[in-house]
């Protein structure tokens, strides 16, 4: 057949020039709006480029840049963050030579490890190898999970479930001497106790948020009252002050002599509160599985928790990706609001920065510093988020 | 007939009320070990209430149901005994949308039976070929025809060596070309002798595998029969009428 080698019509071909006629020149309006849009970008990158190159003074950012990513974290023992750090760039490696896509996937490893050698040499002293040693194994990672069997793939997988508790037992420690001697959290801040918060924020709140929606449609009436309780009056109050209560009420509830540091509080109030908007996000996802699914589980005798754990959450959760990852990313950014009950995460370490007596007035470098942070990592959850969905096929099944 | 005459299933002057509606009115049957009923009716008769009342998928409010020996009670351990006896085939298949087809039909044999992987899914493999799609193993039933999924139904049901199988309508979501595979692959089930309680109106299939037929009207059995009796000399008005209307449309 003579189709297989028709081409499309030459209009239909991409020139620049074809291009821009046919998406922001094809009528009158849109050459109005063409030129409007590219005035006001214009005007504000020019704004901004002149600002970032000749007007701001980042020397501030220079000197404070490891308080801002670390906190006060001993310098002796930051080689753990930075293992950390490894293992997490060798596992990124692993999964993006498994689930990204194609060339673009490669491209964006290369990307990364680009940046992680620019950055390399940007800093000095040990820093710079280890952001060498983390590129190495970035690359090593995606070198050795080409072709990667089924195997391979849940051994990454749940490389992703234990890494977040590696990280955070590598970075508290234990005990007194030894060679991990535990580092309070008092001394944890900047862009590292965010993370934390996030990390223990979304892998404690995911599978309570998961009971929580499985009880809320219990039949046993205790179970269902006490979850819609809670669901329903977490999700009633702002956040912040649920972060205050911890701080002030969870004292009350332990016994006296029993102290929980105050990062563990903000630990617990931010995973209750994310727990109650996931379960109602959990609970939406198990709606949309259609009662004949239930009864075909039941009917070949799959017991109500096989049918559960096996039939109905896998696609729930599975329907609910794209929302949960949202609900990650806000928590991420809502962690910020630690600051106000005077922990030192990034906005939080901002803060004591700016009290500098060498930086007054500094407010937009920094500003504009951590909000670049807050993006760059919120932007790789959302793509992460959308490879996960293109690989397990959501929507599409 | 084929059958030896040991009742595996008996339901006794069952009742069944939603809310208000009372959608059975004392069903009584019993169904001998290999036989093959088929069971018919109007649409809202309770047909499929009926065959879901004998796997506990709707509960009974009143009157017996004994499967093979085992009492239908409030007790969850019996009733899931009763569902690993019965395999079931839904009209709309019911297919588990996440897992491929080999995971479908082994699923049920690992986790309840505890087989083994291998043994599963070596199992589920001979089932599918039996139907006809070994092929089709690892594709997920979204890229599978109407036909071939309700296939995969019937060896997804098979898989746990039921003793029972019911089907409620296997082909009334099917387009027509896609009918016979699937009836083909019912009529060579209902060969070897086991064991089936059918809904459909494909009278073809009554005519070639039914032992017994069950009119169902307004949540009663009207009248019941073998072929022969059902197509060439019904008694009742109602049985004759219905009869009339699907075979002359
Ligand atoms: N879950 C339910 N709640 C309320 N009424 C129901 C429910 N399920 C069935 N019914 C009613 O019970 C009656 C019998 O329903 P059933 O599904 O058994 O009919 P059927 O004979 O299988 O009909 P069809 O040929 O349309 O499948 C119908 O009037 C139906 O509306
Ligand atoms: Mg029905």
């Amino acid at each position: 057949m003579s189709e297989a080698i028709m081409k499309p019509p030459l209009a239909e071909r991409q020139t620049l020039l074809g291009w821009l006629r046919k998406n922001l020149f094809n009528s009158w309006s849109n050459a109005i709006l063409t030129v409007a849009a590219a005035w006001l970008t214009f005007v504000t990158l020019r704004g901004l480029i002149t600002w970032v190159f000749t007007e701001a003074d980042w020397a501030v950012i220079q000197t404070n840049l490891r308080l801002i990513l670390l906190g006060q974290y001993p310098i002796a023992q930051v080689w753990r963050i930075w293992v950390s750090m490894l293992l997490l760039s060798f596992l990124i490696g692993n999964s993006l030579s498994i689930w990204g896509k194609g060339k673009t996937s490669t491209r964006f490893t290369i990307g990364l490890v680009a940046l992680l050698v620019a950055l390399a040499f940007v800093v000095s002293g040990p820093s710079r190898t280890w952001l060498l040693a983390m590129g190495a194994l970035l690359a090593a990672g995606w070198w050795l999970a080409r072709g990667a069997g089924k195997a391979m793939r849940s051994v990454v997988g749940i490389g992703w479930v234990i890494w977040p508790l590696i990280f955070i037992l590598l970075l508290r420690g234990f005990g007194d001497g030894g060679p991990l001697p535990q580092v309070g959290t008092n001394l944890w801040g900047g862009l590292m106790l965010t993370f934390m918060l996030t990390i223990v924020g979304i892998v404690f709140s995911f599978p309570i948020g998961v009971l929580l929606a499985l009880g809320r449609q219990s039949d046993l009436r205790i179970v269902r009252w006490f979850c819609i309780t809670f669901i329903e009056v977490v999700r009633g109050v702002p956040l912040i002050t649920i972060l205050f209560m911890a701080q002030l009420m969870l004292p009350l509830f332990l016994p006296s002599g029993v102290t929980i540091d105050r990062v563990l509080r903000a630990m617990v109030g931010i995973t209750l509160f994310s727990a109650a908007y996931l379960a109602e996000n959990v609970r939406g996802g198990l709606q949309a599985i259609p009662k004949g699914q239930y009864e075909a589980a039941y009917a070949l005798g799959l017991s109500t928790t096989l049918s559960m754990g096996l039939i109905i959450l896998p696609q729930a959760l599975r329907l609910i990706i794209p929302i949960l990852v949202g609900q990650f990313i806000a928590l991420f950014k809502d962690t910020a609001l630690v600051a106000i009950v005077g922990l030192f995460d990034l906005v939080g370490i901002a803060r004591t920065v700016l009290a500098q007596p060498a930086f007054l007035g500094t407010h937009r470098e920094v500003y504009a510093f951590i909000s670049l942070l807050y993006w760059v990592f919120s932007y790789a959850m959302s793509y992460v988020s959308i490879r996960l969905e293109d690989s397990l096929g959501v929507g599409k099944r | 007939m084929t059958a030896d005459k040991k009742p595996i299933i008996i339901a006794k002057d069952v009742h069944k009320w939603f809310g208000d509606f009372h959608a059975l009115r004392g069903v009584s049957m019993e169904v001998n070990q290999g036989e093959v009923i088929v069971i018919f009716g109007p649409s809202g008769s309770g047909k499929s209430t009926f065959i879901r009342t004998i796997n506990h998928l709707e509960e009974h409010q009143q009157g017996d149901i004994v499967v093979d020996g085992i009492e239908l009670s409030h007790d969850v351990r019996n009733i899931e005994k009763i569902r690993e006896e019965t395999g079931m085939v839904f009209q709309q298949f019911n297919l588990f949308p996440h897992l491929t087809v080999l995971q479908n039909v082994s699923l049920a044999p690992i986790w309840v039976k505890k087989w083994d992987k291998p043994r599963a899914e070596a199992k589920a493999m001979e089932l599918l070929k039996r139907v006809g799609i070994p092929e089709q193993a690892n594709k997920y039933p979204g890229q599978l025809s109407g036909g071939q999924q309700q296939r995969v139904a019937i060896a997804r049901a098979l898989a746990m060596e039921p003793k029972i199988m019911l089907f409620d309508e296997p082909t009334s979501a099917l387009d027509p070309e896609m009918i016979k595979e699937v009836l083909d692959a019912m009529i060579e089930l209902a060969k070897t002798g086991m064991t089936m309680l059918v809904v459909t109106h494909e009278m073809g299939f009554a005519r070639a595998v039914a032992d017994r037929m069950f009119f169902f009207d307004k949540g009663e059995i009207v009248e019941s029969g073998t072929p022969e009796q059902i197509f060439k000399s019904p008694k009742e008005d109602r049985t004759k009428l219905f009869l009339s209307q699907i075979l002359h449309h």
